[in-house]
């Protein structure tokens, strides 16, 4: 088998390949690059390499359908009109003929029913909207989970943060833009909590609304904060999302030739595009069949927003799901303090937590840095397992966000399981507290396990399932080495050190200053590092494997017996082998 | 792949090196990474596999084929969406398959699978015929070089010096000044957004906060929404629940409407007399059993409209909180914190109910001076 390996690069040449017979794509590029000079930009970055990786496709289906949402949302300016004018609705939809409506939601009826392709493209809107932000946030959890957020990637931590707040508020506003009876209510919630801010509360619900809830200037105030403000600083954003990821190189896991100073991968031309925009042709083509075959939003069920009327079981959209659940479970404390209200009761589940939760969210990093006090560059990726305390904080995160969200279908769990709304409700006034704290423990604990668990596979191989008995009765199992490439992975980590405080000393002999903030921290770096599981040092391993050369001589006959072992991994065939006894 | 496995080995031992602020000084402050001798050496980049493609003349033909095919059937559903969008028929048939119109159902489907077919079609291609040999490439710290960060500021000093700005303080300070106070036309502009909730206060007309369309009137009568007729006691049975506006309230239009009603707006429901446990001061409120309250909640301002007779609760369909309508509409649970406002109900000369003025304190959800 010979093949001609002189087709393939192995890495970027700086020299330019021998000058062939100009082409029409040169003749283009001549012309362009008389004028623009991009050549000198672009000879480096079109074989950019990307490392690949299944999970580093969350980040793509967000940008994908982001581009999907921008698309089918300009469609739907051309028949949506944000007015709140009363008309008479007469179109297709039979039982709605005759209603007085808002111009909106009239108009968003004649998309859904009386232009070809307006359904379509309606439904593909919200589920590509709903498909931007639940990857957002699973890409969001891929990133700290594997420490990829660490230095020098920190900015773009920050900006992830902002696009998830951003998108979400995009959602709000564009669910409310419909104007039925759902959004409406929506909407009078939203009323609501900005009355709940304390001085000037109802000032901000009459400039929003221009008066009195609900008026007539919401609708178009939002469609031009959906359409143009948050649209922009959103593409804004991801452009320098996605310029930062360029300029810093893709991280990558650790692995055989695959370093902290090195990027192996495909290059972008032309594998890489390539993938990547057929993926866009795949996101978008499932996008278009979840729009043709699943209904969403159908706004025609509900009818026009009325104040007085509103559905059982109404419910934003599900990324709103879990400020909801807290204002569902908050007891219903508001004060009177000097003749002022104070509404707990609102400010505390929507006011007071999201925003902070949300600053926390932009913090983690900057907090890891701090306790780890580690400056350096990481383009390596860490297994979550290990960084145990790590990975706990956010899966404690996960359960609060989790069970909020839950308790924002309170109703529906109580119909469902037959149970009542009280009992859910205290239920959940104790697991929004004490369900992050179990969860933390649990999987602080469950990765330090796994560390252990590749500790044992690194000293003592891993495990055959061939149960050895010895002459004097006593009963083991055959362990057998891991590859050496699997053993490289395994270690491919960083050493940690528990911070001591009392260590910190000047040359001088004086305590330096800073000693009570160090006293925390040390506090914290014990919680962080001083449980897990470090990698053996060279001398563990040699003598692991000496004591490994020890037994295998004990067992010297079985070697190359039926039942060595290696039977079973799938390492070598069996064919002419057979157990004893078989 | 020497030059790869060069780099794997020659890097390997730096990328586990001390914090460089740590080093020697303070020994317990290296937060801690200690180079200590690494247990494995880094075996380098394993050798590249071919694929069948590579090496199989008949399988990247047949690769070929089956891309080009991808991309063919990828036309053909483009042709069958034109087909669908100028033969299917919308409007009035848009539940035609299981609840889907057939327009739109077959719309997405053709457009999904010309879309999807070049997806698959290009990532098979990428996949199977594309050269997939991994490169290398080497990374570079993101900050710049000390001599670069030097000259930046250098040139950053010369030209805060050439400027001056560092030497004529009262341009420095007055310039920040007036740029600050730009900051103000932008948020004044922002003030004509609405009227002040006091400028439209108004309780002839029932607007602002604390008035609603009950007060516009003397005795109003309470009506059916919808329908607008006027309920007399007896027209109700035990455990009816009726919602009602104020008489004069569905001659509004549009904007008008909604604003008023979504103050206005009431429940009313009839429970034995004995039943109803007053307020203070509110013995004489409701009239043969019949009282009634603000159907906005005090919460957040959903319309409240789940009664349930035997218990005389009613729950808030969107935080479920339960008022007690039999005891002043108290808060039994959730997380609303005031009672519904009550209306005083009376009955006029022809034995029709009518309020007996407008609600005595503000309906709808709490804001900082509602008490004021
Ligand atoms: C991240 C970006 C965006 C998100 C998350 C988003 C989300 C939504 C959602 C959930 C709806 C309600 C859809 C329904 O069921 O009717 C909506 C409606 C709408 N969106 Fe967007 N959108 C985004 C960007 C855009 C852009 C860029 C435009 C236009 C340039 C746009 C134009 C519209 C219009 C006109 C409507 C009203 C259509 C109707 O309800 O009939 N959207 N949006
Ligand atoms: S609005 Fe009624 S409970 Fe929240």
């Amino acid at each position: 088998m010979s093949i001609d390996t002189s087709k393939v690069a192995d890495s970027n040449a700086t020299s330019a390949a021998k000058a062939s017979k100009p082409s029409k794509a040169g003749a283009v590029a001549t012309w362009a690059d008389d004028r623009l000079g991009l050549a000198g930009a672009m000879k480096k970055n079109l074989r950019k390499v990307f490392p690949d990786h299944w999970s580093f496709m969350l980040g793509e289906i967000a940008l994908w359908s982001f581009v999907v949402v921008l698309l089918t949302g300009v469609f739907l300016t051309f028949w949506y009109v944000p007015s709140m004018g009363e008309v008479e609705y007469q179109g297709s939809y039979d039982p709605l003929r005759g209603v007085h409506m808002s111009e909106a939601y009239a108009s968003t009826l004649h998309l859904s029913f009386d232009v070809r392709g307006g359904l379509l493209l309606r439904q593909m809107h919200h589920w590509a909207a709903m498909i931007f932000i639940a990857s957002m946030m699973i890409h969001l959890l891929r990133v700290w989970f594997t420490g990829a957020f660490r230095k020098p990637r920190e900015l773009n931590w920050v900006i992830g943060c902002l696009l998830l707040f951003l998108g979400t508020l995009e959602g709000f506003t564009g669910y409310s833009l419909p104007d039925d009876l759902l959004s409406g209510t929506g909407i009078r919630a939203a009323d609501g909590f900005l009355k709940a801010t304390p001085v000037v509360g109802s000032y901000m619900s009459f400039f929003l609304f221009g008066g009195e809830f609900p008026g007539e200037s919401i609708i178009p105030r939002l469609y031009t904060i959906h359409v143009l403000l948050i649209p922009g600083l959103l593409v804004a954003l991801v452009a320098a999302h996605m310029l930062l990821l360029v300029y810093h190189k893709h991280t990558q896991w650790p692995g055989p030739g695959r370093t902290n100073d090195n990027v192996v991968g495909y290059p972008m031309l032309p594998v890489y595009a390539a993938k990547a925009g057929g993926f866009f042709f795949i996101v978008f083509g499932v996008v278009a069949i979840m729009g043709a075959t699943m209904t969403i939003n159908g706004v025609w069920k509900f009818g026009p927003y009325d104040p007085t009327k509103v559905t059982a079981g109404s419910q934003p959209d599900w990324y709103m799901g879990w400020p909801d659940g807290l204002l569902r479970v908050i007891p219903g404390w508001e004060s009177v303090i000097g003749g002022y209200t104070i509404s707990w009761n609102v400010m505390i589940p929507i006011l007071i937590t999201p925003p902070a939760l949300l600053v926390l969210l932009i913090m983690l990093p900057f907090i890891d840095q701090w306790i780890t006090k580690d400056k350096r560059d990481h383009h390596l990726l860490q297994r979550p397992r290990d960084a145990p305390t790590r990975t706990a904080i956010m899966v404690a995160l996960m359960t609060f966000y989790g069970l909020a969200w839950a308790a924002g279908g309170n109703d529906i769990i109580a119909i469902k399981l037959h149970l009542s709304i009280n009992q859910i409700t205290y239920f959940m006034r104790g697991a929004l507290f004490i369900g992050p704290v179990i969860a933390f423990i649990i999987t602080r604990r469950w990765c330090i396990s796994l560390q252990r668990h590749d500790r044992e596979k690194l000293l003592h191989g891993y495990e055959t399932g061939v149960i050895m008995r010895s002459p004097d009765g006593g009963y083991s199992e055959r362990h057998l080495p891991i590859s050496e490439s699997e053993a490289y992975r395994l270690t491919a980590r960083d050493r940690e050190k528990v911070f001591t405080a009392d260590g910190r000393i000047d040359e001088n002999g004086v305590a330096a200053p800073g000693g009570r903030l160090d006293g925390v921290r040390a506090k914290l770096s014990t919680l962080m590092y001083a449980d897990n599981i470090q990698k053996p040092t060279r001398a563990e391993l040699e003598e692991a494997h000496h004591h490994a050369e020890h037994e295998k001589a004990l067992t010297a006959a079985l070697t190359g017996h039926a039942a060595d072992g290696h039977q079973f991994d799938g390492k070598r065939p069996v064919d002419d082998e057979a157990l004893r006894g078989d | 792949m020497t030059d790869l496995e060069k780099h794997g080995d020659d890097q390997h031992g730096d990328d586990h090196g001390t914090p460089d602020d740590a080093q020697g000084r303070l020994p317990a402050m290296t937060g801690g990474y200690l180079p200590v001798e690494e247990p494995i050496a880094n075996p380098g980049l394993p050798e590249h596999t071919w694929r069948p493609t590579d090496v199989d003349e008949g399988a990247a033909k047949r690769a070929e084929r089956q891309v080009s095919l991808m991309f063919l059937l990828s036309g053909v559903c483009t042709v069958l969406f034109v087909v669908a969008y100028f033969t299917l028929d919308i409007g009035d048939n848009w539940t035609t398959f299981g609840g889907l119109g057939a327009s739109t159902l077959f719309l997405g489907l053709t457009l999904g699978g010309a879309l999807l077919l070049i997806g698959v079609g290009i990532i098979q291609w990428a996949r199977k015929l594309m050269a997939d040999h991994e490169i290398v490439e080497m990374r570079h710290p993101a900050r710049s070089s000390d001599e670069d960060r030097e000259t930046t500021a250098a040139v950053l000093q010369t030209g805060l010096e050439e400027s001056g700005l560092g030497k004529h303080s009262m341009i420095r300070r007055t310039l920040l000044l007036s740029t600050g106070l730009l900051a103000a036309p932008a948020v004044i502009l922002l003030r004509d957004l609405g009227p002040s909730p006091a400028s439209v206060a108004n309780a002839e007309e029932g607007t602002g906060l604390k008035h609603t369309f009950w007060g516009t009137g003397d005795r109003i009568r309470v009506v059916r929404d919808v329908v607008g007729t006027p309920i007399r006691p007896a027209d109700l049975q035990i455990g009816d629940l009726v919602n009602g506006v104020p008489d004069g309230l569905l001659e509004l239009e549009g904007i008008e409407l909604q604003v008023a009603k979504a103050k206005a707006a009431v429940i009313m429901v009839k429970m034995e007399p004995r039943e109803i446990t007053p307020g203070p001061g509110r013995e004489d409120w409701s009239v043969d059993g019949v009282i009634c309250y603000s159907k906005i909640c005090s919460h957040v301002g959903c319309p409240i409209s789940l009664y349930e007779r035997t218990t005389h609760h009613v729950l808030c369909p969107c935080h479920q909180s339960t008022f007690d309508l039999a005891d002043s509409a108290k808060v039994v649970f959730g997380p609303a914190g005031r009672p519904l406002p009550q209306l005083h109900l009376g009955v006029d000369d022809e034995g029709y109910l009518v309020a007996e003025g407008d609600f005595t304190e503000p309906v709808g959800p709490s804001f900082w001076d509602r008490e004021k």
